[in-house]
This record gives structure tokens, C-alpha cells and sequence, in this order.
């Protein structure tokens, strides 16, 4: 399949300081792909690294095939980028801030207000689309900003936390938006630390941290080989921790946050069984669920990873 | 990258857009402006001076003061708004994300900045015509002095903005070199029978001489070859600043 992104061995330095750490990524036409980690990681030095506003200290990036550091504004012309925070002008209407943003892409009558119209109805900024910017709810805003970075129909959408600090029903709403795209063929390259968000829109995922690539993969394939199929939660001490397991044939990955304890194991209905009769009376709570994407993600970023990694 | 006027003006229609909405608060002061002046100064301080240049004293601000206006229409844009832009407000990470260039944003605001002081100078000129201080059809003149005015200080003021790190800093640029050429520029009093010759120099080096210079010799309905020099300053300063300022706005906003 063809890659829109192609990133190669691509590092960025800062002075000292190294943002990314020699990475390489294909982002196929007409997937999602999710760059996850915690703040700091590097994503979204990645993200202005492929839409060529932060140059590679070291690596070559190609977008659509095209050297993207040689020729960005042809890039560009063919993507569309939605920032972590909403940039539009508070003073105008949105139906005002996507003109303008039409025009950065030199769209001209009747196509500009054609577009416009279509964006306010695709992402619903019908109900305040004459109101000032400034008045609008942040769901409001967000939906706006990425109607603005689809004013040139991007073959390419990159998205940089999508719907951080977003109520429930924006983020499904945002969601559903991004799914309509893929279906009509675009291709969605995207940032998150929301889990859910990853595991739900993207058919691939990076994990950064420090920099760096930490597993890449389909979520399920990532989730199998990191997190085991099931997780069982409980609140022990390390020394409760240490007389419950004993005895517990296999290996279970461990992640501990405070009292909090995960285990990671093929079936964890066993090993509750077997806390169980170790525990001789004491009914601590057991929490048995299937593994997701955040175990993989704490187990691959997180501080402390012990036992059978 | 090779800069795109189309693209730049784009840069320059989100402005407008965006002023659209509030011109009738940014233009209705500056007509109370020149009124002012003209009353305070014009008025006032003139009763005491009977004659200055071969006119009242009034007529002998009205050229200075629209060259000042137009500095002023120009300054205000290119510092603090678009320091809010680069800073706060990220509209220039926006455009970015689009095929614009950082060189297509600076000579749209470049562009914005000079359309600004034809606003604010027009709004002077029209009001001190109104005055009758204009002779007239000659001191039409002005129309096209006024935004090379603009296009001079809104070459100064970006660079400044460009390289500071902090919006604090205008206060230095407003108080420590607009305030003191607004003073020292052949505005309020003839220079040259004033300030000793060995310092008439300074005047000559700062930038708002140049067209208050051009603008007395517009009113006059004189010509002096002093004017190329005026004009050449104007042209030349301008052109090197905005190339620097082309180098400065990349490094800014791309890393």
C-alpha cells in the first residue's frame, strides 16, 4: 500500500536538547494512524516536522512522495492541520474564520462560500455560524478548527490531540467526523493521550517516549503482545504483593502505581482465584478486565515495569 | 521560499475581515485626534506665536502632524498586534499549516500596516483640510506621501517586533525612539534654526524627518533636490530592513 508519510531516520535537536530521537513511520493512504505518548515525547515536534514547519536536524521526510523540506507549500496545499489549541480570530463569525482560511489556500468564489456551507453543515456550526468566535462553547471552537483545516478537501489530515478538554458527546461527535473522512478516503494522522480515542479511530498506533518509537502496530496486536489479554486491578503493598503472587504459576507482568497493582496474564480468572485463597479472608476488592491500549501504554512509558517483561 | 503576493494578501484579508467588524471605534478616534492637536497647539500655544514659516502656527503643524499620524496607524499595527498574533493568539502557526510562507505573512502585514496608515493619515488629512490648512489641489500630494510614511515605520516597527521576546519591550520603542523623533523631526519648530549645526545630523540619521521634510516642501509647493535624498532614505531603508526582516520572521515562526 502507499505511503502518504514516509519518515526516515529522522532526528530533531533543539541545542542540546533532543525532541526526536531517529524515527521512522509510513503512514499508509487512507488509514489512521495514532502517535501516542505522554507530554514531551516528541509528537508534535513530529507532526510540524511532516508538515514541514520544523526542519529534521538529521532524516528525510517525503508527504504524498514529495520532499517536504524542498517543496512544503505543494505539500501543504494538499494537507490540512488542526492545531492543539484553536487558533481563529474571536472577533468574527466562523462562517468568517473558514473564508479566511479559505483564502490562505487562494480559494475564489463560488467554490470559497460552496466549501464554507458544506463545512458548517458537515461539523454543525450551523445553530451560531454568523455569532463572534468569542462566544462560542470550547466544543463549538474545536469543531470549527478542524471545518477550517478541511477547507482545501486535504487528501491529508493531521490532528494534534483532537479533543482534549472535550465533553463526551463532542469527542463521539469529533469521532464520527474523522470515521466520514477515512470513509471518503482521506488519510488521518493524529496525536493522543486519550487511549480510548486511539484504540477506537486508529488502524495503527506508535507509542513515543523521549523521543523515541516504543512499539508500533495495530492496537490489538500491540495490546496481545504488551498487556497480556487480561489485566486484574487490586490495592496491595509491596509486601502483600509479594505473599499473594507467591505460589502463582505464570508469569504475570506487574505495573504499580502507589497501592494500585495491575497484573497483566492470559486468564485472570485464575490468578483472582488464586490471590483469593492466598488472601485468607481478607476480600479486597479484584477488578478483572480486558487489557486496552492505556496498559500498554503505561507498561511501554510508565515508570516501573516488573516481573516477566 | 520566494515570497507570493496572492498569498499575502490573503494575510492581508484575514486583517480585514477582522476590521471589518470594529472600524467604526478604530477610525472615529482618529478624527478627534488632529481636532485636538490643532485646538491645544494649534490654537493655543499659536496665539502666542505670531508667525512660523511665513504662516500661522497652525498651518506650520498641519504637514508634520499627518506624516506623525500616518507613523502612528502604521506603528500600532505592526507592534502590538501582530506581536499578539505571533505570541498569544498563534494566528501565524495557523497559516502555517497552510501554503503560506513566513515571507507571504510579513509583507501582508507589511501591506496591512500600510493600508492603516492611509486610514488614520487619510483621517487627519480630510480633517485638517477641513480646517482649511490644506492648499489645495497641491496638497494632494500627500495621498501618496502618506502611505510611503506608513510603509517606513511599518518596516521599523516589524523588525523590532520581530526580534524581541517580550511585549513589554514596546514601551522602549514608544517612549525611547517614536516619542523623542516625534519631538526632534521639524514637527513643532524649524530644526535647522534651533539645533546647532554640528547636530542636525541626528535629525538627518532618524527616519521621521524624511517625510515631515517632504511633506513642508508638498504645502509650500516648493521643490529642492533635498528630496531625493528624503525619498531615497524612505525607499532604502525600508528595503533593507525588510529583508532582514524576511530572514528574522522565518527563524521565528519555523525551527
Amino acid at each position: 500500500m502507499a505511503s502518504v508519510v514516509e519518515v526516515r531516520s529522522v532526528t530533531k535537536r533543539f541545542g542540546e536538547r533532543v525532541a526526536v530521537a531517529g524515527i521512522d513511520l509510513d503512514v499508509h493512504a487512507g488509514s489512521c494512524f495514532g502517535l501516542l505518548g505522554p507530554n514531551g515525547a516528541g509528537k508534535t515536534t513530529t507532526l510540524r516536522m511532516v508538515y514541514g514547519v520544523t526542519r529534521p536536524t538529521g532524516g528525510t521526510i517525503r508527504v504524498f512522495g514529495i520532499d517536504i523540506a524542498a517543496r512544503p507549500r505543494e505539500v501543504r496545499a494538499r494537507l490540512g492541520v488542526t492545531l492543539q489549541e484553536n487558533v481563529m480570530t474571536d472577533e468574527i463569525s466562523p462562517r468568517d474564520n473558514l473564508r479566511v482560511f479559505g483564502r490562505y489556500h487562494l480559494l475564489r468564489e463560488p467554490e470559497l462560500s460552496r466549501r464554507v456551507e458544506e463545512l458548517i453543515d458537515f461539523l454543525e456550526l450551523r445553530s451560531h455560524a454568523d455569532v463572534p468566535v468569542r462566544n462560542l462553547s470550547g466544543g463549538f471552537k474545536r469543531r470549527l478548527a478542524i471545518a477550517q483545516s478541511l477547507m482545501n478537501r486535504p487528501e491529508l489530515l493531521i490532528l494534534d490531540e483532537p479533543t482534549t478538554g472535550l465533553d463526551p458527546a463532542v469527542r463521539l461527535s469529533i469521532w464520527s467526523r474523522v470515521r466520514d473522512l477515512r470513509e471518503k478516503g482521506s488519510t488521518v494522522l493524529l496525536t493522543t493521550h486519550y487511549m480510548d480515542e486511539a484504540q477506537r479511530l486508529c488502524d495503527r498506533v506508535a507509542i513515543m517516549a523521549e523521543g523515541a518509537i516504543r512499539a508500533e502496530g495495530p492496537p490489538l496486536a500491540l495490546i496481545a503482545q504488551h498487556a497480556g489479554e487480561e489485566a486484574l486491578e487490586l490495592d496491595c503493598s509491596p509486601e502483600e504483593e509479594a505473599r499473594l503472587l507467591d505460589g502463582f504459576a505464570e508469569r504475570a507482568k506487574r505495573l504499580r502505581a502507589g497501592r494500585r497493582l495491575m497484573l497483566y496474564v492470559g486468564d485472570a480468572a485464575a490468578l483472582a482465584e488464586h490471590i483469593r485463597t492466598r488472601d485468607a479472608g481478607d476480600r479486597r476488592p479484584l477488578v478483572v478486565r480486558p487489557s486496552n491500549l492505556e496498559d500498554v501504554f503505561l507498561a511501554l512509558t510508565g515508570t516501573q515495569l516488573e516481573g516477566g517483561a | 521560499m520566494t515570497v507570493s503576493l496572492p498569498h499575502a494578501l490573503s494575510v492581508w484579508r484575514r486583517n480585514a475581515s477582522m476590521y471589518r467588524r470594529t472600524w467604526m471605534f478604530t477610525i472615529l478616534p482618529n478624527f478627534f485626534e488632529p481636532v485636538l492637536y490643532l485646538m491645544s497647539i494649534g490654537i493655543g500655544l499659536g496665539a502666542y506665536v505670531s508667525q512660523m514659516g511665513g504662516g500661522s502656527y497652525a498651518q506650520f503643524l498641519a504637514p508634520g502632524l499627518i506624516c506623525v499620524s500616518a507613523m502612528n496607524g502604521a506603528s500600532f499595527e505592526v507592534t502590538y498586534n501582530v506581536f499578539v498574533r505571533l505570541t498569544f493568539q498563534k494566528t501565524y502557526d495557523g497559516m502555517l499549516t497552510t501554503p503560506v510562507a513566513p515571507e507571504d505573512i510579513l509583507l501582508g502585514e507589511v501591506l496591512w500596516a500600510v493600508t492603516r496608515s492611509l486610514v488614520y493619515g487619510g483621517c487627519f488629512f480630510v480633517v485638517v483640510a477641513l480646517f482649511g490648512l490644506v492648499p489645495l489641489p497641491r496638497g494632494l500630494l500627500m495621498l501618496p506621501l502618506i502611505p510611503l510614511a506608513g510603509l517606513l515605520f511599518a518596516s521599523i516597527g516589524i523588525a523590532f517586533s520581530l526580534r524581541i521576546p517580550a511585549i513589554d519591550l514596546f514601551s522602549f520603542y514608544f517612549t525611547l525612539f517614536l516619542t523623542p523623533i516625534f519631538l526632534f523631526s521639524d514637527i513643532f519648530f524649524p530644526l535647522a534654526e534651533r539645533l546647532p549645526a554640528n547636530l542636525l545630523w541626528v535629525a538627518e540619521v532618524l527616519p521621521l524627518l524624511h517625510p515631515v521634510r517632504i511633506a513642508r516642501h508638498i504645502f509650500a509647493g516648493q521643490w529642492s533636490p533635498v528630496l531625493l535624498w528624503d525619498l531615497a532614505y524612505i525607499a532604502g531603508f525600508s528595503a533593507v530592513l525588510l529583508s532582514w526582516a524576511s530572514v528574522w520572521v522565518r527563524k521565528r515562526l519555523t525551527s
